[in-house]
């Protein structure tokens, strides 16, 4: 008996963790969204000064309070991640269930370009995109949004490959269903929990690709509060001591990316039907 | 003439928790008031339907059921009880699962060396693979170089590896012609002939019919009948349970003849005689608890066999 | 004649054909059991003749025309895996009138309870859902079932229930059957015409 009581409500479990790394999330964006400019702006009466109550994370060599920056360095985050995987996604989802369904040329062009683009260091094809685009939110979203499709393109075009197989899919069509049909109605719904699960998947590498951008300078602008500029900016004054310019945004930016992976991981166990029982 | 019980299950259940609508737990018995006794030389047959409970079984020998899964009961192994941590000691040395095909065989992993495993030695498995006429070139082979009738050599080869005196075969047969099927029972009986016990699960009662010394008839995770082999022979007046009866006429050699109505299922069952529903000499005593009674040289449980 | 195989050859790989210069055919009112051991290519031969697969010599005529690629196909295939068949994402109830709207009495007559259509195939047996697949390529287009070990996996009373339902919609409805199994009995039972696989596919 002890055994089962161990195991109770897995399930319950898993709703509850997705619901509120969800809600964390959600208020970090709306935070970062109502912060008015004066919060995260300079105060040349209180620079450099050490994390307190006042000010959490401590200021910079400008006064700005870094807790108030961080919070809006990754609420910008998480909506630039929120644009760029979405699109990402959408991109994967479209070319995937093109390349299997039509195959022949079509499948060969589009695993020629994923094998293309999975072939060059994800960092660098997005910093040449980002400083074709004249770098900026706009450089960072569209060279985001284009170096992320590939692997998901290779799971969705995967998935259907197989599920066309499935013989319920072939007696439907020897039912006289039309392809278009069959893919709304069996292939579509078996595709989408992968989609959601890999959109998901998508946002902590869309945010450090984003963060990693701007640090190295070829991202956002510099008055942009955000965590890669943060970070290089810190890093020049580390050396003074200003451990705390470093520690907190670093540490907030990781903590949120492992919201993500966590939510993507409990997400897949909802839907997948293989874990159900547990 | 009386031979030495092997394993006995006495009264065994087994039940899951499972979640019932969204997100409510439910306790769900799959298997009650089990019993079956294998005995040293014999080949005892499991016979149902599947949902019956008869791969349950094998695993709560094994001691192999997911975590969600209770069990209430006796299990004796050689006359003493068979803890978890006994099943531990055993499973895999004194009792062996026959894989079921070579899809339960490390694809990548030389054929030899799968079949030492972890408890075996290289000459014990040259022993082995001897005894069943496959030559030293078989252990150099890939699970899928093997023709079909060297997998079934093989896999019988990883249970007696380790010479167990309890093999437990899972759906040896499916997929197998006739004279392949007949070539594994072969093997089956010479293996009992040296005084192991061997339980055959099977969904395909011809078989059993045909090559067990005994038949254990599962019905909805409950024995209903165990009786000789040869009484399945002889047809429905030397059977007790009215289910036997019904399985041998749906026989297509002997008719292809139907009952109405479904195996119930777990969690849907019936109290009392859990064939009742479909029994056409259902009476009212029928919805108690039905004894075990010993007749004719077979147990059955239903209150209307003579 | 109603279905007719001409000089059908097929092969997974080139050098080795599975069906070899296969000919065949079957008539009204015929009930055709094609026996043989397992793994000798009796499934590929029944999805050759539904038009799953298209061989590489030969053809398949149904009443003198090809079959048709696209659009109702008027044999339909029963596969030996109902929960292989049948979505697991859907409730049974869409699956069963994926292609036609069975009426009452027909769903009474196939065994098929009312309360399972709100259900996941996983909630179901094996006999339970070989009724759903039955029942689904019972369409009024449909004039000829193969059924490819559609009893194999079930326990002989289902497997006897099953027979039982099936005959009697083949005769209410004037069907072709064909059935293909291992078992020489139940062919010997169900049909009027037993042919040897390896005979035909020397």
């Amino acid at each position: 008996m002890r055994r089962i009581r161990r195991k109770k409500n897995q399930r319950k479990r898993t709703i509850y963790l997705i619901l509120l790394i969800g809600i964390l999330l959600l208020l970090l964006v709306i935070a970062g969204r109502f912060l008015s400019p004066e919060q995260y702006g300079p105060d040349y009466n209180e620079k450099k000064l050490t994390p307190s109550i006042q000010h959490l994370f401590g200021t910079d060599y400008l006064g700005r309070d870094m807790f108030a920056r961080t919070i809006k360095g990754l609420s910008n985050s998480i909506l630039i991640g929120t644009l760029a995987a979405g699109f990402s996604a959408c991109v994967a989802l479209v070319l995937g269930i093109l390349s299997a369904t039509i195959g022949g040329l079509v499948d060969k062009i589009i695993s020629y370009l994923v094998d293309l683009c999975m072939g060059i260091p994800h960092l660098v094809l997005l910093m040449l995109i980002s400083f074709m685009m004249g770098r900026g939110l706009r450089g960072v979203i569209v060279g985001i949004a284009l170096t992320h499709w590939p692997n998901l393109t290779r799971v969705i075009r995967g998935e259907v490959l197989q599920i066309k197989n499935m013989q319920y899919v072939k007696v439907a069509e020897k039912l006289g269903k039309s392809k278009i049909q069959i893919a709304f109605q069996h292939i579509l719904p078996h595709v989408i929990p992968q989609f959601i699960i890999g959109l998901i998947l998508l946002f902590p590498h869309a945010i450090l690709h984003e963060a990693g951008v701007t640090f190295l300078g070829f991202g956002l602008s510099v008055d942009t509060p955000a965590i890669g500029i943060i970070l290089s900016e810190a890093l020049k004054h580390i050396a003074t001591g200003m451990w705390w310019l470093v520690f907190f945004p670093g540490m907030m930016l990781v903590m949120v990316v492992m919201m993500f992976d966590q939510l993507g991981e409990h997400v897949r166990r909802l839907l997948d039907p293989s874990s159900a029982r547990e | 003439m009386e031979r030495k019980e092997i394993l006995e299950v006495k009264n065994l259940s087994v039940s899951f928790q499972m979640y019932d609508k969204g997100l409510r737990q439910k306790e769900l018995q799959v298997i009650r008031d089990l019993n079956i006794t294998v005995h040293e030389g014999e080949i005892l047959a499991i016979a149902g339907a599947s949902g019956s409970g008869k791969s349950l079984l094998a695993n709560a020998i094994l001691g192999i059921l997911p975590l969600h899964a209770s069990v209430k009961g006796t299990m004796k192994y050689r006359g003493e009880s068979l803890t978890l941590e006994r099943q531990r000691k055993l499973r895999g040395k004194e009792i062996a699962l026959v894989p079921q095909s070579v899809g339960y065989l490390d694809p990548l992993m030389k054929v030899g060396k799968q079949v030492v495993g972890v408890n075996g030695s290289k000459d014990r498995q040259r022993e082995v693979f001897a005894r069943y006429g496959l030559g030293k070139e078989v252990e150099q082979m890939y699970p899928f170089q093997l023709s079909g009738g060297m997998a079934r050599r093989v896999l019988i080869a990883t249970a007696m590896i380790s010479n167990a005196k309890l093999l437990i075969a899972d759906e040896p047969t499916p997929g197998l012609s006739t004279e392949m099927a007949k070539e594994t029972m072969g093997h089956f009986r010479d293996l009992a002939k040296e005084g192991r016990g061997v339980i055959l699960i099977t969904h395909d009662i011809d078989l059993a019919f045909a090559y067990a010394d005994r038949v254990a008839v599962f019905y909805a995770g409950t024995t209903v009948e165990t009786a000789p082999a040869s009484d399945f022979r002889k047809g429905p007046s030397a059977l007790r349970h009215p289910y036997s009866k019904a399985l041998w006429e749906a026989l297509p050699q002997n008719g292809c003849k139907p009952i109405p109505g479904t195996q119930p299922y777990a969690g849907n069952l019936p109290s009392g005689c859990l064939f009742a529903p479909r029994c056409p000499y259902r009476t009212e005593a029928c919805e108690t608890t039905i004894p075990v009674r010993q007749i004719r040289g077979g147990e059955v449980c239903c209150n209307h066999a003579t | 004649m109603l279905l007719e195989a001409q000089n059908l050859t097929f092969g997974y790989k080139k050098e080795r054909r599975i069906i070899d210069d296969v000919t065949l055919s079957i008539d009204r009112g015929e009930r055709v059991a094609l026996v043989g051991p397992s793994g000798c290519g009796k499934s590929t031969l029944s999805q050759i003749l539904a038009g799953y697969i298209k061989p590489q010599k030969g053809m398949v005529l149904w009443e003198g025309k090809p079959l048709p690629k696209k659009g109702y196909c008027p044999i339909q295939l029963i596969y030996q895996h109902p929960e292989k068949a049948i979505n697991p994402r859907w409730k049974l109830g869409r699956t069963l009138t994926e292609a036609w709207q069975p009426d009452p009495v027909f769903l009474e007559e196939m065994g098929i309870e009312p309360a399972w259509m709100d259900r996941y195939p996983i909630e179901l047996s094996g006999g339970e859902l070989q009724r759903f697949c039955i029942a689904r390529a019972m369409g009024p287009e449909t004039k000829f079932l193969i059924a490819d070990e559609m009893t194999t996996m079930l326990d002989v009373i289902t497997q006897a229930q099953i027979w039982q339902l099936m005959l009697q919609q083949i005769e209410k409805r004037q069907m072709g059957m064909m059935m293909v199994t291992h078992n020489e009995a139940l062919a010997k039972q169900i049909c009027n015409r037993i042919i040897d696989f390896q005979q035909l596919n020397l």
